[in-house]
């Protein structure tokens, strides 16, 4: 029972025999959050330190609080405010933390490909907790699991991931995993905000109407509009975006079938998602940020035991 | 190999444990049963199930307990995840940990950890169908026990479940 990997960099480098274990082991931890004491002493003797070159609430905040109730020691660094303002380098960094012997680190940065580089040069497991515009593993994972426990599988289930692909990092990442994991995905969107060859490259469908989109799926996570990404326009506004891949209760209302709404946060509401649908009860949006904690504890277990087999 | 318990032995054995627990927990008042997982609860099952022929089966109150995140040893390897279900408050209960063979007593430490964290009972004992004497590593023993047996550390005591090992024996290997 381990990990085919030492790191999580993404899940493209993922079985899916280890997608299974993380997801089974999250379930187990889940029922640990339901406990009257939320906290179990497994990772006693660990220490983790939570990296942060790039901003981040709800990630950061489930971590923190997933390591805590781990019983791991954390500590928290975020670019502003560091030696990194002073022109330190990400390897020196990370190499002077780790020599006050830290175990593992959780990583975001806002350039691809950090955490691997990282991983080539230091001993430390890595979690990767969003780099760039490639993957954030642990939001395909809690959104896998919200999915699961929703739906009560992934396996021939249909997903439609909406809005701009071409950024998202929690795009990427689900489309490996769903797609690992036997689930039919459509990714749906204006055409300046989907990679061109992304049909081929995932086998996935490519859909530029909502209204098509949603008709046929089972869950739909609308993603945000990450403007800071987008260094030149590829919409004319917010408002035009809205009008057309706005996912809204009267547009929801109007299919033939109930489906399940997620969004990885934040909310960019009245633009990729309007409050009636965001706050409905076909919103999974809150589950998503509950199972968060239980799916990230269940990567840390899974990471550091048996980091010291004889 | 030797047989210490045959099909016949061993359910004569769970029959007694039985008598005694309910013997000293008259009505099951205030008493709640945990199995241990992974195999401690092929043997409480077998208690339980017997006690069902007994009290009221409202009286009995039977969880299940997993240890795991509860090892001293989850940086050398990890084990399988098994289910924990204590539906009821064990809050000044007393609880009967019951578990199928006690050898080093780790897992015993394990337990009663992991049952502190679902409240303050007034009293835990622990029932074993099999105890390894003289092969404890911490200071634990069982108030209930099926079979006491001497043992070197090199052997094994395996305990077969019809429903999951196809038949009901205690050996030794």
């Amino acid at each position: 029972m381990q990990l085919s990997t030492k790191h999580l960099l993404g899940i493209r480098d993922l079985q899916p025999d280890d997608i299974q274990l993380i997801l089974d082991t999250a379930t187990q931890f889940k029922e640990v959050l339901q406990r009257p004491i939320k906290k179990v002493p497994t990772l006693r003797d660990v220490t983790i330190v939570n990296l942060f070159y790039e901003n981040s609430t709800r990630t950061r905040i489930s971590f923190e609080l997933a390591e805590k109730r781990l019983s791991a020691d954390t500590i928290n660094f975020t670019a502003s405010g560091s030696s990194a303002a002073k022109g330190e380098t990400l390897l020196d960094t990370v190499n002077n933390i780790l020599s006050m012997k830290v175990d593992m680190v959780v990583m975001r940065h806002s350039a691809s490909g950090a955490p691997h580089f990282l991983a080539k040069h230091i001993p430390a497991a890595i979690v990767n907790a969003g780099d760039g515009i490639n993957e954030h593993p642990t939001q395909a994972l809690l959104d896998a699991f919200s999915i699961r426990e929703r739906l009560g599988a992934l396996a021939g289930k249909k997903v439609a991931i909406i809005g701009d692909i071409m950024h998202s990092r929690v795009a990427l990442s689900n489309i490996w995993l769903l797609k690992k994991m036997g689930a039919e995905v459509t990714i749906a969107g204006p055409p300046t905000l989907i990679p061109v060859h992304i049909k081929e490259a995932f086998d996935v469908r490519v859909e530029y109407n909502l209204r098509s989109a949603l008709e046929w799926c089972d869950v739909a996570n609308v993603l945000r509009i990450q403007l800071e990404r987008q260094n030149q326009p590829l919409f004319s506004s917010l408002r035009e975006y809205s009008l057309a891949y706005g996912v809204n209760k009267r547009l929801l209302d109007s299919l033939s079938k109930e489906i399940v709404i997620m969004h990885p946060g934040p909310i960019n509401r009245g633009v990729e998602i309007d409050s009636d649908a965001a706050d409905s009860k076909q919103s999974i949006i809150l589950h998503q940020v509950e199972n968060g904690v239980a799916v990230r504890m269940a990567v840390l277990y899974l990471l550091a035991g048996g980091s010291t087999k004889p | 190999m030797k047989i210490i318990l045959n099909e016949q032995q061993l359910a004569i054995t769970i029959q007694r444990l039985t008598h005694q627990l309910l013997e000293n927990h008259i009505k099951l008042e205030n008493t709640v049963l945990i199995g241990i997982q992974p195999r401690g609860i092929y043997f409480s099952d077998r208690i339980v199930q017997q006690l069902r022929t007994l009290v009221a089966a409202d009286a009995i109150h039977y969880g299940k307990l997993d240890i795991t995140f509860y090892r001293d040893d989850v940086r050398t390897g990890l084990h399988e995840l098994n289910k924990t279900e204590i539906p009821f408050s064990i809050e000044n209960k007393n609880v009967i940990l019951i578990d199928d063979v006690l050898w080093t007593g780790r897992t015993i430490r394990a337990a009663l950890d992991a049952l502190l964290d679902f409240g303050r009972p007034a009293k835990v004992e622990l029932c074993v169908l099999i105890d390894r004497r003289f092969s404890r590593q911490l200071p634990i023993q069982a108030d209930w026990v099926g079979r006491p047996i001497d043992s070197f550390i090199t052997q094994k005591v395996k305990v077969y479940w019809q429903e999951k090992d196809g038949k009901d024996e205690v050996a030794l290997l």
